[in-house]
């Protein structure tokens, strides 16, 4: 359990990061740690003591395994949070282009 | 060897080892997507190991040489021939509802060729080509930018 | 299993840093030990494969990170009414915490997983598909759409990043 709060406490760094820092990259890191708690939340659910990896052996017989599902749903997430930051840098580079600055509150030309 | 270090990029020994390691990292890439099935890995850590590899030489020799090797129609040709490929693989369900694919597929058997442990993995690595595009793509445009403030100073 | 927490505590430490540091550089390396931390404790949970690949995926996001921030200096002002948007997001994470609580009492505990859905997975996977890596075996063949909207998704995003990276825009007459 006390993992379990760990990781929140993790998301909610990022959280407000995300939320309170007037700096384009700093929200752009803040939106990246939530993801990473997001991603570690699904593996922790899905652990079982003393279980090992979800992968055969020729010559082994395994007897527990640890959750498979939560792992290849993380690992489709995984690639998804790359574009998605991807997506987000170019919009921040595209937005100092423009404005000349990072901070959020000096980027209120609404006219475009 | 004066020469070459003054050309764009890094120093002359980030550039001999990239010569040299250049070939490994590709293949060792190409080896992780298609071991996906017995070992850890897949596709996309192969197609981003393989993206790795090309923006290594960009950092090492600078984004002309780069961009010298590869071009990018060939590069938009692999990407879409991944994409298409894999569609038609997830889209071959869908011929069971026909007569006329359900008599290709039990007679051709096209999903013993296509949809095996080798194929699908070399689809995904192509389609994460697209990741290796995007980064092209967004580093060209950082350069670009970079040059133009230097220049307005 | 002390190495989770204390695996956790590293990153919860380097988000702060993250977080509060005012040099920009400083903070996406230190995004990049979040990332480092959350490879090792995937290992450490027996998931090999989201390790290797959170650790390529940490490599190409800080690389591009730290092309699009380097070189650029920034004023840090904090004037003006930003004391109201602290006091709110203050309360709103607050709030968060309390209902994430909430809902933490019908997971279940660490290590004692309820395998409803891989029981049959796991039983039939390997005869079934031919695969022995049981997640290569989930996203290539028992959840293969899943797999297709990722790349839909990637492509998505490929489109996203060359339409705002395009330099010519409409003529102006």
């Amino acid at each position: 359990m006390t993992a379990y709060i760990l990781c929140l406490v993790l998301f909610s760094i990022g959280l407000y990061c995300a939320l309170r820092k007037r700096n384009v990259v700093k929200i752009i890191i803040g939106i990246g740690i939530m993801e990473y708690a997001a991603n570690f939340l699904f593996v922790l659910i899905g652990y079982r003591s003393g279980g090992r990896s979800p992968i055969y052996a020729n010559d082994q017989v395994i007897k527990s395994m640890v959750d498979p599902l939560p792992q290849a749903v993380v690992a489709v997430a995984i690639v998804l949070n790359l574009s998605v930051t991807l997506l987000l840098v170019a919009i921040a580079i595209k937005l100092y282009e423009k404005y000349g600055t990072f901070d959020i509150t000096k980027i209120n030309d609404l006219k475009g | 060897m004066a020469d070459i270090a003054r050309e764009h990029g890094m120093t002359v020994i980030v550039k001999t080892v990239t010569r040299l390691t250049l070939a490994f990292i590709l293949l060792y890439g190409i080896y992780i997507a298609l071991n996906g099935h017995i070992s850890p890995g897949g596709g996309f850590v192969g197609g981003v190991i393989v993206a790795l590899s090309f923006v290594h030489v960009m950092l090492a020799f600078g984004k002309e040489a780069a961009l010298k090797r590869l071009h990018s129609k060939g590069l938009r040709l692999a990407v879409n021939i991944g994409a298409l490929m894999f569609l038609y693989i997830v889209m071959m369900r869908f011929a069971w509802k026909f007569p006329a694919g359900r008599f290709i597929i039990e007679k051709m058997r096209p999903h013993e060729i296509f949809a095996n442990e080798i194929i699908l993995p070399l689809c995904e690595l192509a389609i994460v080509g697209a990741g290796l595009f995007t980064v092209f793509i967004a580093l060209v445009l950082l350069c670009k930018y970079e040059e133009k403030i230097e220049k307005e100073k | 299993m002390i190495e989770i927490h204390l695996l956790l505590l590293f990153m919860i430490a380097a988000a702060v840093i993250a977080v509060e540091a005012k040099d920009l550089l400083s903070s996406v390396i230190a995004v990049g030990a979040v990332g480092i931390g959350l490879s090792l404790s995937f290992l450490v949970l027996k998931a090999p494969d989201l390790a290797i690949m959170q650790l390529v995926v940490e490599i190409l996001s800080l690389i591009i990170l730290i092309r699009g921030t380097i070189r650029r200096d920034l004023p840090f002002s904090a004037s003006g009414r930003w004391y109201f948007n602290t006091i709110t997001t203050v309360c709103f994470v607050i709030v968060f915490i309390g209902l994430a609580l909430l809902t933490f009492r019908s997971l279940p505990d660490l290590g004692n997983a309820t395998m409803r859905v891989s029981k049959a997975y796991i039983a039939e996977g390997m005869l079934r598909t031919g695969a022995k890596n049981i997640v290569a075996a989930i996203t290539l063949n028992y959840r293969a759409y899943d797999t297709l909207g990722e790349a839909t998704m990637i492509f998505a995003a490929v489109i996203g990043v060359l339409v705002i990276a395009r330099k010519t825009g409409k003529k102006e007459k």
